[in-house]
C-alpha cells in the first residue's frame, strides 16, 4: 500500500497512443464496436453464403432447353412443375416416409438413454453416457456408413449371428417382403433405414436429455404420490416436458435425413432420395434449374416444421 | 474544497423509464453517504453513473470538482465493490488484488507487496495464492474491497455490500467498513435496501424512491424527521397518519409519523384502539391497533405487559414524538 | 417405464439405455476389427485371419498420404477462419443486445440447419456463376462455413458467463476496452475456444457432403473413402484408413470435452 503512487485527480489521463484512442472511440460508441465485430462474419454467412444460396434459388425458376441442354435464363414455373411428375413425386413422398419414420424411431431408441443420463446417471457415469453420446456423434459420417456396410452384407457379422442362432429365416423372410426386402440387407430400404437411425441418433438424445435434466424429479414422485401409475405418469407427466426435447432433435434428424444422399447411394436400393435427385440433375445431367427446385422442397418442409416446433417452444431446448 | 460527487439535474432514461429523474445530489469528501431506496429506485443507477457504466441522460456530474460526464470507467480515480463481487475466477487472490496496479504498469514484485498488504488490511493475509473459487462468501467480500482499496481511489463505491451475507457476518462487516472508512479517510458511498444498514454505517442518507430523492440527511434526521410518507414508512416503518386521524387524535389536519416504539400502552388519557394481534420478535413485542378504521403499530419492550387481541386499550405518546410531515406528503 | 418411488432404477430402462449405448458403439469398434482380418475380397465375418500387415501396405500408399495432407490443410484453415468469425459473432451477440441478434444467430446456424447438400449444391454454382475454378480455397470456404457455428455455440456459452460485471470490474480497476479483452475476457473464453477451435477441425476433416461440390479434382480424406465406398478397391486399405480416422477425430473429441467439462458443456447439438 505504502509505495502505491498516490494520484491527485479524480480522472486520470488516458493511455494514449492508437489503442487507447480507439478503445475511448469504441467506449464512446458501442455501435461503432459492433459493427467492426460483425462485419466479418456478416460478409461472410450475409454475402458469401445467403448469396449462394439465394443465387440457387432464383436458378430453380430458369428451365432447361430440352434440345440444347442449356439454362434459359427467363422466368418460370415450369420447372416446379416437373416436380409433380409422377417418378418426381415418387422420390418426395419416399424421402419424406423415411425421414419420418427414422425420427420416430429414433426418438423411441433415445428416450431411455436420455432418461437415464439425466435422472439416473451420476458422477463418472454421467461423464460416461456424455461421451458415450458425443464420441459417436462427432466420429467420421463415412467411417460409420462404411461400418454398416461391413455389418449389413451378406458375409457379414449380422448374417453370421442370425446363422448362429438359427434364425437365418427371418433375415431372409424380411427380405422377401416387397418395398422393405432386397437381396441382402445391404441393398434393401430396410438396410437404409438402419444406418439413417444409427447415424442421426445421437441428434436426438442430446436435446431430449437436455429438456428431460429440466425435469424436477420430485415432479415425478408427486406424479406417484398422487396415484398415478407409471404408465399414467409417462404420459401425462413426463412425455409432454420432454416433447419439446424430442421435437428439437427432430429438426435434426428429419432435416438429415431429407438432405443426405451417400447413405441411400452406398446402402440401399436404386429407389432413388431427394438428396441423390439433386445430386445427379446438378451433376450428370445438367439440370441445375431441376436440382434447384428439389432443393427448395427440404428446405419449404423443414420451414414448415420449424414454425411448428417453434411454436411448441422446442426452441428453448436446443 | 469541492464535493466528492456532486449531481446537478442528473437524469437517465432507460427507453421510457426514468430510472433517474433529475437528481441532484452532493457527497462530502470524506464522509460515508449512503443511498437508501427499494428496488428500482434509482439508487444503483445513481452509482453506475459515478462508476461510469452509465452515462447521464441529461445533468451534470462532477467527481471531486472534475466534470465526469463522458469519461469512461476506466479513466475515473473511483472503484467499486460490486454486489457479486466479480473477482475475476481465472486470478489467484493476489493477483486479483493486484489486478488495478498490473493495468498501471506497476512492477510485479511491487504490486504484490502492495496486494499482500490490502490482503492484510481486510484481514486475510497470507489468502494471496488461493482462487476465488476456493473462498467463502465473506472472503470474497474482502478480496473485493481490498482489490478496490488498494488503488488508493478518490471514491470507494459499494453495491449493496452486504446483501449476501448472513446477519452475523453482516453486522461484523458493518463495524469493519466504518473502522476502514474511518482511517483511510477515502469517500465511500454505499447502496442498500436496507434501511437498518443506511442508518448504523452512514454519515448522511439520501433516501430514494422512483428515481428520485426523497430526503437527504443525517441518520437522526432522517429517521426523526422525515419529510414524506415514503421516507417515514420505508425508514423504520412509522406509523403514517392521514391528516384526518391526526386531527382526531389532537393534532392539525397533516400527515403525520408516529414511531411504533414511542407509543405506550395502559396509561391514563390518550386515546383508545383495539388490539388486532400480536406478534413476539425477541426483543420487543408488536402490537397491532385498529382506530377508526386505519393500522396502527406499537412496539413494545420485553417484559411489558401484552394485550389480547379483541382487548381495548388506551394508548399515548409524548407531544414532541408526533412528527408534522404538511397536507402534501 | 416401471415406477421408481424409491429412486432405483428400473431394469427395463437400465437395459433399454444399454442396449442403445451398444447399439451406437458397436459398429465402431466392429472398424478396429477389420482393420487387422486377413481377408481382402469380401466383408466375411469372422475375419479367416488377423494380419497387421495391411498397416504397412497404407503406410506406403501415397494416394492416402496426399488425401490426408489435404484434409489437415482444410481444416487447420477452416479452423482458424471460423475461430475468428465464430468468435466475433459470440462477442457481438452475447455482449449487446441490438436489432437483429436473433436473425444473425439464425444465418450463424443456418449453414448445419439446412442439408448439407443445399450448402454445397449453392455453393457450386455460385462460383459457376462466379467462374472461380474449384481449388483448395473453394474447399475451405465451404467448410469455414459451416465450422462456424461450432466455435460460436462454444464461445457464446462461455461469453455469458464472462460477460456483465467481470468487465465492468475490469474497466472499473482501469483497464480499457481492449485491456479487457487481454487480461479478462480472453483468459476466460480461452478454452472454450479451443475446444470449438478443436471440434471445427473434428468436423471439417470428417466433411464429405459439402466437400464433393466443392472439392473439383482433388480429393481429401473423406473423398477418397467415399469413392472406395461406392467402387470397392482395396478394401484393406480402406478398413485401416477408417480405423485411423477414428482415432484421429476422438483424440479432439476428448481433449475438447476435457477442456470444457468443468464449465459448460460442449454444444454437440452444433454439429
Amino acid at each position: 500500500m505504502s509505495t502505491a503512487t498516490i494520484r491527485a485527480g479524480a480522472i486520470l489521463p488516458g493511455r494514449g497512443g492508437m489503442g487507447g484512442a480507439l478503445s475511448d472511440a469504441f467506449w464512446r460508441n458501442p455501435k461503432l464496436l459492433l459493427f467492426v465485430m460483425l462485419t466479418p462474419p456478416l460478409l461472410w454467412l450475409g454475402i458469401i453464403y445467403l448469396g449462394s444460396l439465394f443465387a440457387l434459388l432464383i436458378q430453380s425458376f430458369f428451365s432447361i432447353d430440352e434440345f440444347s441442354g442449356l439454362v434459359v435464363r427467363e422466368f418460370t414455373l415450369k420447372t416446379y412443375g416437373e416436380l409433380l411428375r409422377p417418378s418426381n413425386l415418387d422420390i418426395i413422398v419416399r424421402t419424406v416416409t423415411m425421414a419420418g419414420l427414422v425420427t420416430i424411431a429414433s426418438a423411441i431408441i433415445a428416450f431411455p438413454i436420455a432418461y437415464y443420463a439425466a435422472r439416473y446417471a451420476k458422477g463418472r457415469w454421467k461423464a460416461v453416457f456424455y461421451l458415450g453420446v458425443m464420441l459417436p456423434l462427432w466420429s467420421s459420417y463415412l467411417v460409420k456408413v462404411y461400418a454398416w456396410k461391413l455389418i449389413l452384407a451378406k458375409e457379414g457379422i449380422l448374417t453370421w449371428i442370425f446363422d448362429k442362432l438359427h434364425l437365418t429365416f427371418l433375415i431372409e423372410g424380411w427380405l422377401s417382403l416387397p418395398v422393405v426386402g432386397g437381396n441382402s440387407l445391404s441393398v434393401s430400404l430396410t438396410g437404409t433405414f438402419l444406418v439413417f437411425v444409427y447415424v442421426w441418433l445421437p441428434f436426438m438424445i442430446l436435446p431430449v436429455q437436455a429438456a428431460l435434466e429440466r425435469v424436477p424429479g420430485n415432479l415425478l414422485e408427486a406424479s406417484a404420490d398422487l396415484g398415478a401409475s407409471p404408465r399414467q405418469t409417462f404420459t401425462n407427466v413426463l412425455l409432454p416436458l420432454a416433447l419439446p426435447g424430442i421435437i428439437a432433435g427432430s429438426i435434426f434428424t428429419f432435416s438429415l435425413t431429407l438432405g443426405d444422399y451417400i447413405i441411400p447411394q452406398i446402402i440401399g436400393t436404386s429407389h432413388r432420395f431427394i438428396g441423390m435427385a439433386v445430386y445427379a440433375h446438378q451433376g450428370t445431367a445438367g439440370n441445375i434449374p431441376l436440382a434447384a427446385a428439389f432443393t427448395v422442397v427440404p428446405v419449404v418442409i423443414m420451414g414448415i416444421y420449424l414454425w411448428l416446433a417453434k411454436r411448441a417452444g422446442a426452441f428453448n431446448a436446443l | 474544497m469541492p464535493y466528492a460527487v456532486s449531481f446537478q439535474q442528473v437524469s437517465r432514461h432507460f427507453g421510457t423509464v426514468r430510472a433517474v429523474d433529475a437528481v441532484d445530489l452532493e457527497v462530502e469528501a470524506g464522509e460515508f453517504f449512503a443511498m437508501l431506496g427499494p428496488s428500482g429506485s434509482g439508487k444503483t443507477t445513481c452509482l453506475r453513473l459515478i462508476a461510469g457504466f452509465e452515462q447521464p441522460t441529461a445533468g451534470h456530474i462532477e467527481i471531486f470538482g472534475e466534470t465526469a460526464e463522458g469519461v469512461p470507467p476506466y479513466r475515473r480515480n473511483v472503484n467499486t465493490v460490486f454486489q457479486d463481487y466479480a473477482l475475476f475466477p481465472h486470478l489467484n487472490v493476489a493477483d486479483n488484488v493486484a489486478y488495478g496496479q498490473m493495468i498501471r504498469g506497476v512492477a510485479k514484485a511491487e504490486r504484490l507487496r502492495d496486494a499482500e498488504a490490502a490482503l492484510e488490511m481486510v484481514k486475510l493475509p497470507g489468502y494471496g495464492a488461493r482462487k476465488p473459487g476456493q473462498l467463502s462468501g465473506g472472503q470474497r467480500q474482502r478480496v473485493a474491497l481490498a482489490r478496490a482499496l488498494v488503488n488508493k481511489p478518490k471514491v470507494l463505491l459499494l453495491d449493496e455490500p452486504l446483501g449476501a451475507l448472513d446477519l452475523k457476518l453482516r453486522e461484523q462487516m458493518q463495524e469493519e467498513l466504518k473502522a476502514l472508512q474511518r482511517a483511510l479517510g477515502i469517500t465511500f458511498v454505499f447502496v442498500t435496501h436496507d434501511q437498518g444498514e443506511a442508518l448504523s454505517m452512514a454519515d448522511r442518507i439520501a433516501v430514494f424512491n422512483e428515481g428520485r430523492i426523497m430526503q437527504t440527511g443525517t441518520p437522526e434526521e432522517i429517521y426523526r424527521r422525515p419529510k414524506t410518507r415514503f421516507v417515514a414508512d420505508f425508514v423504520g416503518s412509522s406509523n403514517v397518519l392521514s391528516p384526518d386521524l391526526t386531527r382526531q387524535l389532537g393534532g392539525p389536519a397533516e400527515w403525520s409519523s408516529l414511531r411504533p416504539e414511542d407509543i405506550r400502552l395502559g396509561a391514563g388519557g390518550g386515546h383508545e384502539a383495539q388490539v388486532t394481534g400480536t406478534s413476539f420478535l425477541g426483543s420487543a413485542t408488536r402490537v397491532t391497533l385498529e382506530l377508526a378504521g386505519e393500522k396502527l403499530t406499537v412496539l413494545l419492550p420485553a417484559g411489558s405487559d401484552v394485550p389480547a387481541p379483541g382487548a381495548t386499550v388506551r394508548f399515548s405518546w409524548e407531544p414532541s414524538a408526533l412528527h408534522l410531515m404538511g397536507t402534501e406528503a | 417405464m416401471r415406477s421408481d418411488r424409491q429412486n432405483r432404477t428400473p431394469m427395463g430402462l437400465k437395459i433399454a439405455a444399454g442396449v442403445g449405448l451398444a447399439f451406437l458403439h458397436l459398429p465402431i469398434l466392429l472398424i478396429f476389427l477389420y482393420a487387422f482380418t486377413t481377408e481382402d475380397k469380401s466383408y466375411q465375418f469372422p475375419p479367416p485371419g488377423l494380419t497387421l500387415k495391411w498397416f504397412a501396405v497404407t503406410w506406403n500408399r501415397p494416394d492416402v498420404w496426399e488425401a490426408l495432407g489435404l484434409s489437415v490443410r482444410v481444416a487447420s484453415i477452416s479452423t482458424v477462419v471460423a475461430l475468428v468469425l465464430g468468435t466475433l459473432c459470440a462477442a457481438a451477440i452475447s455482449q449487446t443486445r441490438f436489432f437483429g441478434r436473433e436473425a444473425i444467430s439464425l444465418l450463424v446456424i443456418l449453414p448445419i440447419a439446412l442439408p448439407g447438400i443445399i450448402t454445397g449444391i449453392s455453393l457450386r454454382s455460385a462460383f459457376n456463376l462466379a467462374e472461380i475454378p474449384f481449388s483448395f480455397w473453394t474447399i475451405v470456404l465451404g467448410h469455414a462455413t459451416f465450422c462456424v457455428v461450432v466455435v460460436y455455440n462454444n464461445a457464446v456459452a462461455r461469453f455469458r458467463r464472462v460477460s456483465g460485471s467481470l468487465i465492468e470490474a475490469s474497466m472499473d480497476l482501469g483497464a480499457d476496452g481492449f485491456q479487457t479483452f487481454r487480461y479478462v475476457i480472453l483468459p476466460n473464453i480461452g478454452t472454450a475456444l479451443l475446444a470449438g477451435g478443436m471440434l471445427a477441425f473434428a468436423l471439417s476433416f470428417d466433411e464429405v457432403i459439402v466437400t464433393t461440390f466443392t472439392a473439383g479434382q482433388q480429393a481429401t480424406l473423406p473423398i477418397w473413402m467415399l469413392e472406395e465406398l461406392v467402387r470397392p478397391r482395396q478394401r484393406p486399405v480402406t478398413n485401416v484408413v477408417a480405423m485411423v480416422v477414428v482415432l484421429v477425430t476422438f483424440l479432439p473429441i476428448l481433449a475438447a470435452y476435457y477442456l470444457t467439462r468443468d464449465g459448460d458443456q460442449i454444444s454437440g447439438q452444433g454439429k
